[in-house]
Formats: structure tokens, sequence, C-alpha cells
């Protein structure tokens, strides 16, 4: 019996964090935040360290690692609010895959996405949060209809989808798809918007057999935008009690007083247990798969609501110079608030748990 | 990471859970009331034989050896809560007392009190608290002063629980009143038979006595109860605190109260509805079955650590700031779930299980403020935990 990380997710977890502390600092950050440059530099130095083969089995040229991880390389980028590609095309559309696709499909593409001849955003939201009007349709061999809140659509070649029903597809990024980006309050990370017109698609199933490859690829997004909250909210933490420490009113260190020390110690006492709950979720993923759903609810719905709380006490505790642009907390405290949403909100996700368990 | 039990561990579980189901007809029932119900301390004295109590301590002091496991610690928790049979007894005497004499006592303090300690011959309570020492426990002032071979004690105690119940307390004194606060205490070990002693309870919210007050005029005990050195007994007791500490927030427990609260919303109908179909009550309890996920894989890591002689860090100082505060809030959803009923209390027709959720509300919030407030938990977190600087210490008027 161990709960702790082995010596080689630390070492995992020290490249990952040492390579994005060179290449995605937060000046590195703003730029791709400004429209400067886009996400390619920072995601293919990422991608030096083998992050697109890391989930990838050994059989089709990848690592063959864990959901846990994909889970520490997920909260090493929260951490850096980073732009680097790797929810989407390395962790997601993987997943996808090995759940859904039959063996043919997962040699082709797999082998694809792990030597980089393939790389596949994510348009999955009508699977989990449908708007009016949007969805994917079907009609003889070919997909109609627009995908909201796509991921890493960037350096994409393809997009895992989903068409209404719950198969699960890839489609080609080429003349049938219109891609129209969408401005949110998070721009370390871009989001758009898919209108498919006569694309003729591959599909993974020969039918969605009940949604179990989609839900075990929901239940994994939902465990590593946790990761990635857990990750942007430790950084928040981290840095209001350094602040807490340097800056001083009425000739004291503010983190004296109580007022301050305790919000604090509220963070590290709501966050501690929040890490413990996200890393079991993402161990339970591979050694549990029928709790996998459940865990992946609960998980992200506490982390949403902990890294709410977070994003608004440290900024607090930060007082005014926490609502600038200038120490640019804000960029935590967005990639938070756009974590919350995606993927399924807490209340949903707390009602999606009820059902799991038959309440 | 890796969950699975080895199957060293595997068989342990099975010949602990089969002793017990073995054993069930010797177990004392709810109606054996009295600390020393005869029944129960035989039960006791059982579980210590088969190494289900008393399991780390030497055989020598009257325990049952064993190397310390906390993983078979852990399966023998399991196993009793799932037999649903009563436990080892765990007073202030065995989880504070027994390790404080084991750690600090003299040999003779170890061989009077610890072996018939444990087999529950000896009940104790702990005088540490003051009515104008709470959370400043280190400011106490009852006093002990030598004369001759003995300490002549003066003063009082509060929030001491089994007080009327007890033989002997464990009871902080100041000995040394010129030296500074934390200096200047002994921690002594007397019989609460000795002339002096009046014990008043303590009604509280709950309507029942948990706690006593204790007053000491002219109490006379031997040199010789002193446990470790005379002037030292912060040290000495600090070491116990800890144990206290973590005995307060357990996350099982909490998961336990969870499960049964989902049972009473799925059997419990207002207007026809079940409860568990309003979408506000099912959204609470779900966010606090969330809330207990995160608490029992945080124990998992704090064992862990504890596995490896590794300190926890926040992960174990935040244990009892938390844990009692979703004991609390478990009982608070439950008393929402009842409503009307959930008002009722005492003898009261239509009361559910006893009122015991009405009791845990109140009592929960109790666990909240006792064993250190969450306001001193919270000080401690931001202190040893995160380095943050302490309240600087007011100019001396």
């Amino acid at each position: 019996m161990e709960f702790a990380l082995s010596e080689d997710q630390k070492m995992l977890q020290d490249s990952i964090v040492g390579t994005l502390a060179n290449i995605s600092d937060l000046d590195a950050v703003r730029l791709v935040a400004a429209g400067d440059t886009d996400a390619t530099g920072i995601s293919n130095g990422l991608g030096e360290l083998g992050t697109s083969q890391l989930l990838v089995p050994e059989v089709y040229d990848g690592l063959g690692l864990s959901a846990l991880d994909a889970a520490l390389v997920q909260e090493a980028l929260g951490h850096h609010v980073s732009p680097a590609h790797f929810f989407a095309s390395s962790a997601v559309a993987v997943t996808a895959l090995m759940a859904g696709g039959n063996e043919a499909a997962r040699a082709e593409w797999l082998s694809k996405v792990a030597s980089g001849e393939v790389r596949l955003a994510v348009a999955l939201t009508e699977a989990v949060n449908r708007r009016e009007d949007a969805g994917i349709i079907e009609d003889g061999g070919r997909l109609s209809g627009k995908a909201l809140f796509a991921l890493e659509t960037g350096e994409a070649t393809h997009v895992l989808s989903v068409a209404k029903g719950g198969r699960l597809l890839i489609a080609p990024l080429d003349d049938g798809v219109t891609i129209r980006e969408l401005t949110t309050i998070d721009r370390t990370r871009t989001f758009s918007e898919l209108v498919f017109e006569g694309v003729e698609p591959v599909w993974l199933e020969e039918d969605a057999g009940g949604m179990r490859a989609l839900h075990r690829t929901i239940a994994l997004a939902r465990i590593l935008l946790a990761a990635d909250t857990l990750g942007a909210a430790q950084a928040m933490l981290d840095k209001a009690v350094e602040y807490a420490k340097e800056r001083k009113q009425f000739g004291r260190i503010i983190g004296s007083f109580q007022a301050v020390k305790h919000m604090c110690a509220e963070m590290a006492a709501k966050l501690e247990p929040s890490r413990s709950l996200v890393w079991h979720a993402a161990y339970l993923f591979d050694e549990q798969p029928e709790r996998a759903s459940l865990m992946a609810c609960h998980a992200k719905a506490h982390m949403s609501e902990v890294g709410t709380f977070v994003a608004k006490t440290a900024t607090e505790v930060y007082g005014g110079m926490g609502f600038t642009d200038l120490v640019g907390l804000h960029y935590w405290f967005k990639r938070i608030g756009v974590n919350r949403q995606l993927f399924g909100g807490p209340e949903m996700l707390r009602a999606e748990a009820a059902r799991l368990q038959r309440f | 990471m890796d969950l699975a039990l080895s199957p060293e561990y595997e068989s342990f579980r099975e010949e602990t859970a089969s002793f017990l189901k073995g054993n069930a007809d010797q177990a004392p029932g709810s109606g054996d009331r009295g600390m020393k119900h005869p029944k129960r301390l035989a039960w006791q004295r059982l579980l210590i034989e088969s190494g289900l109590a008393a399991r780390t301590i030497p055989a020598e002091y009257g325990g049952f050896g064993a190397e310390p496991d906390i993983l078979k610690s852990r399966i023998i928790a399991e196993e009793f809560a799932k037999s649903g049979l009563p436990r080892s007894l765990a007073g202030q005497g065995i989880s504070m007392l027994v390790p404080t004499l084991l750690e600090l006592g003299t040999e003779e303090q170890k061989q009077a009190y610890i072996a018939p300690t444990l087999r529950g011959e000896i009940v104790w309570c702990q005088g540490y608290s003051e009515p104008g020492s709470g959370s400043d426990l280190a400011s106490l002032s009852t006093r002990a002063e030598i004369d001759g071979d003995d300490y002549v004690i003066n003063g009082q105690k509060i929030w001491t629980s089994t007080a009327r119940q007890a033989d002997m307390i464990f009871c902080l004194v100041r000995t040394h009143p010129d030296e500074k606060k934390h200096h200047g205490i002994s921690y002594l070990v007397f019989s609460m038979e000795t002339p002096g002693i009046e014990v008043r309870p303590l009604v509280d919210m709950t309507e029942s006595a948990n706690f006593n007050e204790v007053f000491f005029t002219d109490v006379r005990v031997p040199r010789s109860s002193v446990v470790g050195e005379p002037g030292k007994g912060w040290q000495v007791a600090n070491a116990t605190l800890t144990h206290e500490r973590g005995m307060l927030g357990d996350p099982n427990a909490a998961e336990t109260r969870l499960l049964e609260i989902a049972d009473l919303m799925k059997s419990e109908t207002v207007n026809g509805e079940r409860l568990i179909d309003n979408p506000m009550l099912r959204d609470r309890l779900m966010a606090l079955q969330g809330e207990v996920l995160a608490m029992q894989a945080n124990g998992l890591r704090v064992m862990t650590s504890r596995l490896r002689k590794e300190s926890a860090g926040l992960a174990g100082l935040l244990i009892k700031l938390q844990g009692c505060e979703l004991n609390h809030e478990i009982a608070r959803l439950a008393i929402d779930c009842l409503g009307e009923i959930g008002i009722l209390y005492g003898d009261s027709p239509y009361l559910k299980q006893g009122g015991a959720w009405q009791y845990r509300y109140m009592y929960d919030l109790g666990l909240i403020i006792g064993g250190g407030t969450a306001q001193i938990q919270k000080n401690i977190i931001g202190e040893r935990g995160l380095g943050l600087p302490r309240e600087p210490k007011p100019a001396v008027a």
C-alpha cells in the first residue's frame, strides 16, 4: 500500500516543471496571450520531452504511461498557465482512440499521433453541454453542423469529435471545416467553433455501443481539467503566501495578521486534500475503470469549488496589485474560471455523480 | 502509487474478520452500560490477548507487543466497522497518557499504570484547560507548591470529560511561578479520590454533561507523581496533544455518517417525494461526498508518509480543522433533510435514530472548538505549514 508518487513520477514532474519554467514563463505566456505569437513554440518545446507519446501504448511507439502521469503533466501546465498543447491532442484524443478505436484504427492513428504526423484537436462539448443549434449530424456518411469550444485547433491536422448519438469520429481539418476563434476570458488557450459542411469522417466505432468509450474519454478530460486547476490554484497560493511574507502595512508583515494568515491557511487546508483526490481519481482511472466516471465527476466538481475559492482568496491577499495586469495573477484566476465550466460545471457533475450511484 | 494490499495483509484481514465473527457472542451489548461493566472489561481483555487492542504496547506493560504497523491498525479499524462490534477501549488514558508514560514515565509509573489502564480498570481524565487558559493553555494558573515530600495543589480545571468516572487524572500544574510561562509547568498524575477534589458536571448545549469542572483545594499528592522532569510539563503534554488532534478528524467516521444520511434520504419522504429526489438536498449530499473522498485520499497520503517515517506536512496539519468542519456539515445536512423532525429532541415521539443527528450537530460544533479551536488550527497551518510569521507579542503595558 503506497499512496505517493513514484520516483519516476517525481522525475517526470521535475523535468516538465523545469522545462516549462524555461520555455513557458509568464513573459512567454504574455506573448501568446497578446496574440504576438501562437502556442506552437511552447508546444514543440514541451513535446521534446515526449508528452505526445506519453499515453500512447508502447506497441504503437508510445511511452505507455498512466493517467496519473498525464495528470502530473497537466498540473504543471496549469501551474504555469501554459499555452502548450497537451490536454486535447495528447491526452483526451489518445484516450478516445484507446477506448473507442478498433484495432486497425488504433494502430493507424495512435502511431501517427506518437510520431507527430497527426495532431488532433478535440471538440466534445456537445456530448456534455449541447447548446441550441449546436451539434454534428451525420447524413449519408457526411457530417454537417457545428461544434463549440473546440480545443487545440491551432496546429491540428484533424479533429476528434462526436456525432449526435455519441459515436466518436475523426475528421480532417481541411476545406470542409471552417474554424472560427471564440474569444474567452482565458487568453492562455484558444477555443474555436468548428462548422462542418459535408465532411467525410473516420468512425472510431461501429455504433455508439452505450457510449462507453465516450464516457471514458470524458472522465479522463475531467480528471485532467481538475489537475490543471490544481496546478493553477497551487501557483496562486504560493504567490499569495510569498507576497504575504514580504508586504508590510501598519509597520508589520501582512502575513503576521491573522486575517491574512487565516485566508492562506484556509486555502492550503482545502487545496491539499483536493490534490489527494485528483491523484486518487487519476490512479483509479487505470486501476478501477468501473469507478472512473464517478471519481472524475467528484474530482472535477470538488477541485473546481476549491479552485474558485483559492482564485478569489489569493487575489484578495494580493490586494489591489492582484487586480492589475502588472502581477499577472489574473491569468491563473481566468484559467481556473474556464476550467470550471469545461466538460461540466460542479452542479452538473454532482447531479451526474448522484445518477451514477442510482440515488 | 499502489493501493493494493500484499497477501500478508489480505490474510491478516481474513484472520481479523473471522476472529470477530467467531467471538461476536463475547461482545458487550448496548445494554451493558458503565465503563467498568464486567462484559466490557472481559471483551477488552480478549481483544488485547488477540492483538486487536493495545497492539503495539510492549507485552511487559500488558500490551500485545507487536511491531507498529499502521496498515494492520487500519485493517483492524475497518474490520471492526464492518462487524458492527464495539471497538477496544479508547479513552484519554489509553490514547494520550499511555504513549506519554511509555516515552517519559519512570519504570515504576509504567508498571503501576499502563497495564490496568489498557485493561480498562483505571479510567483517566485530562486536567489541562482552565477557565482563564483555553487556547493559551500555557498561561495556566493551577498551582502546585512543594511541602515536604508532597505537592499541594490549588486551582481549577474545566472541560474535563469523564472526570466523574475517572479513577486518576493527568494534570498540568504550575510548579515554578517565577519561570516563563512555558517553563514553569509540571505534568502530574494522581488519584481522583485524593481529599480536596470536587467535580461539578458542566451541562452543555446537548443537554448532557459531557464535560466537568474540577476544583482543587489543598490537594496533597506525593512528589513522585511528576511525569518527566518538574518544570518540563509543557513538553510532556505536547507529545499527547498531537495524539488528540489526529483522533478528532477520522475520515472513515465521516464516510460512515455520509452513508447513513444517504440511506435516510432514500427512505424518508416529504409530500410523497423521497428526500434524495430533491435536487438541492441531493446536490449538498454529493458535495459532501466529494469532500469525504478528498479527506479519505488525504488520509491515505498521510498514512504513507507515516509508513515511510516522513512528515506528512500540510496534509497532516489540516486534518483536525477540515475533518471536524466536515462532520459538522454532514450533521447539518441531516437536520435540513429531517426538517421539523430535525427539531425534535429528548424523548419526543417521531424522533429518527433516537435524535442522533440533532445530538451530533451540536456535539460536533464542540469538537470544532475543543482540542485546539479552528482558529488555532489555522495559525498552526499558517505558521508551521506555510511559514508565515507569528503574531508579534503585544507591548507589555
